[in-house]
């Protein structure tokens, strides 16, 4: 029976490499079922799970995807996985956090110049204080 | 027997600091082995993105994303500077800075503002510090970088450039080359160019779904964020290589210390009894 061969990449690593019989996986606009020869196919996939029958084998291989891209090839099957959900409010709220911090990071170095100011004023009230020792000592 | 003492307690200070030095590398060899795995484990993602959107683009030449457009003008530049986010490591941060710096006096040289994002806690240190606004930062990445963590603050300099606010974005990072050898480099990220892109291997025509568009859209952002996440990698690969290498010679330049070191004791204890010795001798005769 034919084959294809899939490949499930992350950023982070490779999640899966291997020949199947049959691939399943959540789709943008529907749940898809990818057999040898289908013709070339770019979509979005949503965060499910892929299911890979193996050849030659009993079981399948399930994994789960937190969304992604997949891209069907006369020759094989590659899944772009990413690595955690994305979404657009998702990853608005993230630029909102960064920018959060970024302000804090520069509030906080005002403070650092206050912080400053107070060990020199510190430094000077110990060595008025050590004179006075000095001179109570005389 | 002056001084003596003070030699034992100098030789025993330098010893403690060899031991720690000598953990120091074999903790940091320990750990660029891993982070050479967590590159190499890295780059099918990289590479499949780019044949992906290389077939993508080239398919569509009647769409323009921004990513893909060169500006004429460039007058605001965005950089992205990735460091460590601890020292004791050579000259790997520093390379980085002067490269960086040698680069902002040539943009600012012709005109152009930069506005920065810093990935590794020395590289925001110093920023700050050279006076170029942070527009964003992540601190505290670790051994294990994850990718969640950049997507914000790199988002924030992407969003800028479909924004029109910058007109380029830079990358700088220390590469990988071997353990030996790793090298600061600034590269230009957006926009991509056609030959980082590359020809496509072969040209078929996709389905999409919903559509090219929004296809493309997704990739072009997920490549960049990919080289990111590899350029990210690298760096710790090499922070911990030049970490290594900085340690094995402090541990050397130790050792030479200890060595000098005891030669002089040995000769302020010499010293010492020969001079004991001719006192007693002196004294012997004078009685």
């Amino acid at each position: 029976m034919a084959t294809l061969h899939v490949n499930i990449v992350s950023a982070e690593q490779a999640i899966f490499s291997g020949e199947a019989e049959m691939v399943v996986a959540p789709g943008e606009t529907g749940e898809l079922g990818i057999l040898p020869g289908h013709t070339p196919l770019l979509t979005r996939i949503r965060p499910g799970t892929v299911k890979v029958k193996l050849a030659g084998q009993e079981h399948d291989e399930v994994i789960y995807v937190s969304g992604g891209i997949l891209e069907v090839q006369p020759k094989g099957l590659t899944i772009l996985a990413d690595t955690s959900i994305r979404a657009r409010d998702l990853d608005e709220a993230k630029v909102k956090e960064a920018k959060r911090q970024a302000e804090e990071a520069l509030t906080n170095r005002a403070s650092g110049q206050d912080r400053a100011l107070v060990v020199a004023e510190l430094a000077q009230l110990a060595a008025q204080l050590q004179a006075i020792q000095k001179l109570r000592r005389k | 027997m002056a001084g003596s003492k003070e030699i034992r307690t100098k030789i025993k200070s330098v010893e403690n600091t060899r031991k720690i030095t000598k953990a120091m590398e074999m903790v940091a060899a320990a750990k660029m082995r891993k982070a050479q795995e967590r590159m190499r484990a890295a780059r099918p993602y990289g590479e499949k993105i780019r044949s992906v959107a290389a077939n993508l683009s080239h398919a569509n030449p009647d769409y323009k994303h921004p990513f893909l457009m060169k500006r004429d003008l460039v007058r605001n530049i965005g950089v992205i500077m990735v460091t460590s986010d601890k020292g004791l490591c050579g000259g790997l941060n520093t390379n980085v800075m002067r490269l960086l710096v040698n680069k902002v006096k040539e943009w600012e040289g012709g005109n152009a503002k930069v506005q920065a994002t810093a990935i590794g806690a020395k590289g925001f240190s110093f920023l700050q510090r050279y006076g170029i606004p942070v527009v964003s930062h992540v601190l505290g990445l670790g051994d294990k970088p994850h990718l969640d963590k950049m997507i914000g603050p790199v988002k924030i300099q992407l969003d800028a450039f479909s924004e029109g606010k910058i007109d380029a974005l830079y990358l700088c990072y220390t590469q990988f080359i071997n353990t030996m050898k790793q090298e600061a480099v600034c590269e230009q990220l957006l926009p991509l160019t056609g030959d980082k892109l590359g020809v496509p291997d072969s040209s078929w025509d996709y389905i999409y779904e919903p559509d090219p568009q929004v296809v493309l859209d997704e990739l072009l952002v997920r490549y960049v964020e990919a080289i990111i996440y590899q350029a990210v990698s690298e760096n710790i690969a090499s922070e911990q290589s030049a970490r290594m290498v900085a340690m094995k010679s402090a541990t050397d330049n130790a050792k030479k210390v200890i060595d000098d070191l005891k030669l002089t004791y040995n000769k302020a204890r010499q010293a010492a009894i020969t001079k004991e010795l001719s006192e007693i001798v002196g004294g012997a005769a004078a009685v």
